[in-house]
């Protein structure tokens, strides 16, 4: 097996010499910038990325993040509400935005030469946002059905956002990113007004380019878009951490489904919040989750899904790149016949198989390998790298990280893995919830009435 | 991770068959010596390789044994030439390699993603040959694949959406094949034996049914060798026949299925477009402007940006080997649908009568021809580009003309296509959802 990592590490270092380099710049605002050059094809992704999410916020205001990231869409004094989309869109350029617990991130992707168009329109929508009250009042109502569409009538999301709530007792990590829906419906265009002005500047923000573009083009460009916005005065975030749990936490969560489904979460540490001489172990859990999951051939589709097949189907699940303490997951949806307490017997009975016996040579080379080559594929994709680069500057590791990151794997022993299996899937740090389901009338079908349908509208 | 407006995933969907432009990459193409047509893009910038294998086997052959197609293709991986599932997967993973597959109404697909060293690439081509030129379909492996089969069936019941599309797409085709849902039905699913597998892959699985794609940095002569490799170790076989057309519908229908959610799930529409439609790019650019273009759409505009009404609305026709859908929907608060669905209506009927305004096309041929090169940005979009070109016998220039194509459309054209193409009064419409009495909590 030696004969074989060593093969495969070099085949890493050629692929790293492919990988473009990364270029940092400040802007004297507080902005900062980073480029990676991407010369395959002729685009580029241009990303802004903020230190604000669901995790910033405090109880009665839940889910504002997310609502301010639909409302960066609706104007400022020099471009109207719609008028972003619309010049995007004639540009040939896609866009979108996404918000989760620890950032919220603007992107476009466009034809390499159209980096000003996007650059113009974010410079003047970080600090010149509108905010119309009549624009917010529509726009809380399209969250507020995102949210049924994502949660409120999908059982397994409930059920997750349950188990969340469950777990963390003073964590943000406690809320979900899209709120609340009683503090939705309270939410006033004030709110907004203030979150946007405390958040929303150049020294909160990152920008990040990716692809084929000359890194001191890109720099010269953000200097003159962004370089004249006023930075905003600094306030320290909370550190918040989440008090020590003293005992199995459950759970059960009865909605309308068919099948039942278990979550299952231990708390554990970040990159971010472990100490320099640990910081191993989330590199050790990313293992771990990679020897129970990743792929087919890994332990839970294995052992779970064949083998005993308690399981229809089981996952586990660990990031290590969060800002806060977060949760270590297992969970899975039980085969006919079996029940939930079958499949978290058999999922206990893989941590404890962690813990007590050290992972095999070769399903710790397997997994190694798949995370080498996927050092290579994420290079495919412009957006995933930029992506990347933009989490690791926002949660506060930094870009270079990312360059670290498979060393640091390769470092990981099994005994390491073991230990961390030991030391934080503890049944006192867990939280299980399950789905118990409650009966769905049979679908009835109805045809209430058969006309020209589409004929009568007026 | 919140995404708004599902506006990316739209726009994937309505340009699935798409343009290439990357300094347009030559598409090099020929066929192997036992019929298996392949596309081949030569891309040396990755030290990687994907290979795809396209069959006309998808849900539209299951005939009566609904959910065949998706089973066998699932099946191909859980053991093969003797080998077990477990020694298959661990068998791509520890090469870094990875195994994929896939079916949908038309096609089913097995793929390769490797890295090219030939000590990593050599032996994960030679099990994906195994997987696919010598599944085993094993007893035990079925039981299981076909009680988990079960279980995702029991799971779309409790998704509004996937009832409602499961619905439509039941009422717009009919005896048509496109009419089951490529996971089949509870009842045709346990019905289902090993040996209906086997039959199906002996059928379909064959080297006349491939299409073969290539994107990577290999050479021609390497390139020719691996699709020979994996094609021609197929029995050569035969294409199966043309799917038979499909019918218009001859009047309006609404169904209402009861579903305790919050939200109503509305889908609304006709048999649209086939691949090689002579209006297709009419059709296209049209609805691009109607529905296609995500919130700067006429559909969302009206629904979403002006009313508040839904996350999510929009229109696409989905171009098959036969009329695929043309689709409109939204989802809304329950007690908002008849409102939210009397605005659609409008919207696509002021279209029809009206037509697009010069402005509108303009911005939308800006959109279409201005983000070309972002269609043909990675390797994975090329290859599934090649995928739709070669299964759908697209002529190679497809892509090279797109372009003009998309230029040369009028407004009038537009007006026209929709008048002829699109009948608001005989369109299928399946609202899932709650009854509205009691509604809403807000």
């Amino acid at each position: 097996m030696r004969g074989w990592l060593a093969l495969v590490l070099g085949l890493f270092a050629g692929a790293a010499l492919a990988d473009g380099a990364v270029h940092e710049f400040q802007l004297d605002n507080g902005l900062k910038l980073v480029v990676k050059e991407d010369h395959r094809a002729p685009v580029m992704v241009s990303q802004v990325w903020y230190k604000v999410g669901s995790s910033y916020e405090h109880d009665g205001i839940t889910g504002i993040s997310h609502v301010l990231e639909h409302m960066m869409f609706k104007g400022t004094a020099a471009h109207p509400a719609g008028e972003f989309s619309q010049i995007i869109s004639e540009n040939g350029g896609r866009e979108n935005a996404f918000t989760s617990q620890d950032y919220t991130a603007y992107f476009q992707t466009m034809e390499k030469n159209r980096l000003p168009v996007s650059f113009e329109l974010e410079a003047d929508r970080m600090r010149n946002l509108t905010l119309p009250e009549k624009e917010f009042r529509k726009e809380v109502q399209v969250v507020m059905e995102e949210r049924r569409m994502r949660t409120e009538d999908d059982p397994q999301s409930l059920t997750y956002e349950q188990f969340n709530a469950a777990a963390f007792v003073n964590s943000p990590y406690r809320t979900p990113v899209i709120g609340w829906m009683d503090d939705l419906e309270n939410l006033r265009v004030d709110d907004l007004r203030r979150w946007y002005r405390k958040w929303y500047a150049p020294n909160n923000a990152t920008l990040v380019v990716v692809g084929d573009v000359d890194p001191d083009a890109v720099y010269a460009q953000a200097r003159k878009y962004f370089g004249a916005l006023r930075p905003s005065e600094p306030e320290a975030v909370k550190p918040r951490h989440e008090i020590e749990q003293l005992g199995r936490k459950d759970i059960r969560v009865k909605a309308p489904a068919k099948l039942p489904y278990l979550i299952m979460g231990y708390k554990v540490p970040v990159l971010k919040t472990v100490k320099a001489a640990d910081s191993w172990e989330p590199y050790a859990l990313e293992v771990l989750a990679g020897v129970l999951d990743q792929g087919s051939g890994a332990r839970l589709s294995s052992e779970l899904v064949r083998g005993s097949a308690v399981a229809a189907s089981a996952g586990a699940s660990y990031d290590a790149w969060e800002r806060l303490e977060s949760l270590f997951v297992l969970s899975g949806t039980p085969s006919t016949n079996h029940g939930v307490a079958e499949l978290e017997k058999a999922l206990l009975e893989q941590v404890r198989k962690l813990q007590q016996t050290p992972v095999g040579k070769d399903e710790l080379e397997r997994v190694k390998a798949q995370i080498r080559a996927d050092k290579v594929y994420e290079q495919d994709s412009i957006f995933y790298q930029a992506m990347q680069i933009g989490i690791l500057e926002t949660v506060g590791l930094g870009w270079r990280e990312s360059q670290r990151y498979l060393e640091r794997i390769e470092a990981v022993t099994a005994e390491q893995v073991q230990a961390v299996a030991r030391k934080y899937l503890i049944e006192d740090h867990l939280t299980v919830a399950q789905l118990v389901p409650q009966p769905i009338e049979p679908g009835k079908e109805k045809t209430p009435h058969r006309a020209g349908v589409g004929g009568h509208v007026r | 991770m919140k995404k708004k407006g599902s506006r990316l995933l739209l726009a994937l969907l309505v340009t699935a068959w798409t343009g290439l432009v990357r300094a347009l990459p030559d598409i090099q193409s020929w066929t192997t010596e036992k019929g298996a047509r392949v596309l081949f893009v030569e891309a040396h910038e990755l030290p990687m390789l994907d290979v795809r294998l396209v069959f006309d086997a998808g849900s539209a052959r299951d005939g009566a044994q609904s959910g065949v197609a998706g089973l066998t293709n699932g099946l191909m991986d859980q053991g093969a030439a003797g080998l077990d599932a477990d020694t298959i997967a661990r068998g791509f993973e520890q090469y870094g390699s990875k195994l994929g597959n896939g079916s949908e109404r038309d096609m089913a697909w097995l793929s390769l993603r490797s890295l090219t060293d030939e000590r990593l690439l050599g032996p994960s081509l030679e099990l994906f040959a195994k997987v696919l030129v010598e599944p085993d379909f094993p007893q035990d492996d079925f039981r299981r694949e076909q009680k988990r089969a079960l279980t995702g069936l029991e799971y779309q019941k409790q998704k509004p959406d996937s009832i409602a599309e499961r619905a439509f797409y039941r009422k717009l085709y009919g005896d048509h094949p496109y009419a089951g849902d490529p996971s089949g039905t509870i009842e045709t699913v346990k019905a289902l034996t090993a040996d209906d597998l086997r039959d199906f892959y002996r059928r379909y699985y064959v080297a006349r049914n491939a299409t073969v794609v290539l994107v990577g940095d290999i050479s021609r002569r390497q390139a020719e060798a691996i699709a020979a490799q994996l094609a021609d170790a197929l029995p050569e076989g035969k294409a199966p026949p043309e799917l038979p057309k499909v019918r218009e519908l001859k009047q309006a229908e609404q169904v209402f299925i009861e579903h305790p959610s919050t939200q109503s799930h509305v889908l609304t529409g006709q048999p649209g477009v086939r691949r090689g439609d002579p209006d297709y790019f009419q059709l296209y650019v049209g609805n691009h402007i109607l529905g296609g273009s995500g919130l700067v759409s006429r559909i969302s505009q009206e629904i979403r940006e002006k009313r508040g009404l839904s996350y999510s609305a929009y229109s696409y026709f989905i171009p098959m080997k036969r009329k695929g859908p043309y689709q409109l929907g939204f989802q809304t608060r329950n007690d908002q649908r008849d409102e939210a669905l009397s605005v659609l209506r409008k919207t696509l009927k002021d279209y029809i009568d009206k037509g697009p305004s010069e402005k509108e096309l303009a911005s939308s041929k800006n959109n279409i021809v201005a983000g070309f090169p972002l269609r043909v940005s990675s390797n994975a979009r090329i290859a599934e580009y090649l995928a739709v070109i070669g299964f759908y016998n697209l002529p190679l220039d497809y892509l090279k003309t797109f372009t003009s194509r998309v230029e040369a459309v009028t407004t009038e054209q537009i007006r026209d296509a929709y008048r002829r193409r699109v009948h608001p009064g005989r369109m299928v419409t399946v609202i899932v959802g709650g009854k509205t009495e009691g509604e809403p909590h807000s």
